[in-house]
């Protein structure tokens, strides 16, 4: 039974695209770019605490040329749709490849962020897509009036409102957990570990992922606490 | 010592699946697990019932035969230690040991805590060895390995292909056996010349059986009872990457998962049966 089962193969097995390994290579390099883009988004949002003038300044700046600014769009969209195209795949098939379940199971080598991954992930997506609309194309936004162009203002006005601060506040947590995993994993999954430095790598990942989470807060906070009007 | 054992009990792999409590009273706590099954199943054979079936070989933690869940954790929970070697010193008195099997579709299970795992003989048949040519035997010298080099490549040929770290996966992925095969092999100058198309090959193979993705988060290597580093799988990944972007026409085909069983003759004969 088994001699005739051996010799049979099939004809078109997966390659890169449909590999495991090919999945998680595209979902580090689009990550990686997501990564680069949430510390420069934070940077240029901490000139909240210039004043109007500075965070308006840099609104115009990065409106100022429009081809620019669309490359980078198309850019972030495109490795947003790979990111979760790559996690769709992986996750469907975390949910074949065990359909018995454990009774009983623990984790001992792992960190929380990295087994909520699925869940930080769609929620962050959630989020982007509700700050889209909120500050960026000012559809959504309750309890002050949009201006357009008056970045300071938007920003300062919206997170007056608790619940939306809380929101922001909640999410930025969660996207910190991702960073924590995501930034040093997308090292090893495109093959970069080494016994030494990829130790000094998780911890930067950490410190990291802390420091963003504190530098997207205190915006929120700061308008809350009446430190920013 | 008095042990209770809360034990995974299925006769085939269609039938349904439970678990049966079991009290051992007689417990030495130098027996190992499989010792402490061994006295369990002398008293179910005298009763007249089926004993609990699990698999072993070396019982010296080198063959990778063993293995189920003990409490939740693959192998138990003594770090680097596979269930044979495995003293029952380390578990309390009167403390209830619950053991399960792997659980994952590529290990599909036979009996008990006994499953199939020749998924992984497919993996490494796929390219886990040096394609040599015949003839006499070549100097032993003519290649010269770097110390750190052989270190590591043993480090990583260590494995044993026990299954723990699928086991043990959330996502019941199979990347640090794979990874550990191809580091072993990539890290020497013999297995350089077929490092692309071997990564290439094992990858598809794995990923034809039903093993989940590697998302990077570790837990293999907390069972693993033979320490398989992470960096393992970075290694099977760059040559996977490096193979991809590299390779030109390679016909690549794997090998279709079976779990069927001969039975040695045309007699419809099935090994599950039981009986
Ligand atoms: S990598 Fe470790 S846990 Fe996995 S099969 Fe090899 S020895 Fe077992
Ligand atoms: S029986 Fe050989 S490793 Fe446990």
């Amino acid at each position: 039974m088994s001699a005739t089962l051996v010799s049979v193969r099939e004809s078109r097995p997966a390659r890169f695209w449909d590999s495991t390994n090919g999945q998680k290579i595209v979902m580090g390099i689009t990550g990686a770019i997501l990564f680069v883009f949430v510390i420069a988004h934070l940077l240029g949002n901490l000139q909240v605490f210039l004043g109007p003038e500075a965070l308006n300044a840099y609104g115009r700046f990065l409106r100022g040329v429009p081809e620019i600014l669309w490359i980078v769009r198309i850019v972030l969209l495109a490795a947003v749709i790979l990111h979760i195209w790559s996690s769709i795949k992986l996750g469907r098939r975390k949910l074949r490849a065990r359909p018995i379940g454990y009774s009983r199971k623990e984790n001992i080598a792992s960190t929380y962020a990295s087994r909520t991954m699925y869940w930080s992930g769609p929620i962050i997506l959630a989020f982007v897509i509700y700050h889209l609309l909120h500050l960026t194309a000012g559809i959504v936004h309750p309890g002050f009036d949009f201006v357009e162009g008056d970045v300071y203002h938007n920003v300062v006005a919206s997170f007056q409102v608790w619940y939306v601060s809380a929101w922001y506040i909640f999410s930025m947590v969660l996207l910190g957990f991702h960073v924590r995993h995501g930034a040093w994993s997308m090292f090893q999954s495109v093959g970069i570990n080494h016994a030494r430095h990829t130790s000094i790598l998780k911890n930067a990942a950490a410190v990291v992922a802390v420091l963003l989470v504190l530098g997207y807060v205190s915006i929120p906070l700061g308008i809350l606490l009446g430190l920013v009007k | 010592m008095r042990l209770t054992l809360k034990i995974w009990r299925q006769q085939t792999r269609s039938a349904s699946g439970k678990f049966v409590t079991y009290s051992v009273d007689n417990v030495n706590s130098d027996m190992s697990m499989l010792e402490c099954l061994d006295v369990l199943n002398e008293q179910l054979i005298e009763n007249g019932d089926d004993p609990v079936a699990f698999e072993h070989d070396c019982r010296e933690g080198i063959c990778g035969s063993c293995g189920f869940m003990i409490n939740g954790i693959a192998h138990g929970p003594l770090p680097a230690t596979t269930v044979c070697q495995l003293t029952m010193r380390h578990f309390r008195d009167g403390q209830e040991l619950v053991l399960e099997p792997w659980r994952a579709k590529a290990f599909p299970l036979i009996k008990d805590l006994v499953v199939d795992r020749r998924s992984f003989d497919r993996i490494i048949a796929a390219g886990g060895y040096i394609s040599v040519s015949t003839g006499s035997a070549p100097d032993g010298n003519a290649i010269l390995v770097p110390k750190e080099s052989a270190d590591r490549a043993m480090d990583a040929a260590a494995c044993i292909g026990c299954g723990a770290c699928v086991a043990a996966c959330p996502n019941a992925s199979a990347a640090l056996f794979t990874g550990a095969k191809i580091a072993h092999l990539g890290i020497l100058p013999q297995g350089k010349p077929e490092r692309d198309i071997r990564a290439i090959r094992m990858v598809t193979q794995m990923n034809a059986e039903g093993f989940g993705g590697c998302t990077n988060i570790g837990e293999c290597i907390g069972v693993c009872p033979k320490e398989i580093p992470l960096e393992v799988i970075a290694a099977m990944n760059r040559d996977y990457f490096r193979g991809s972007w590299r390779e030109r026409d390679n016909v690549v085909t794997t090998l279709r998962p079976f779990t069927e069983w001969s039975t040695g003759s045309k007699l419809k004969v099935d090994p599950h049966s039981g009986n």
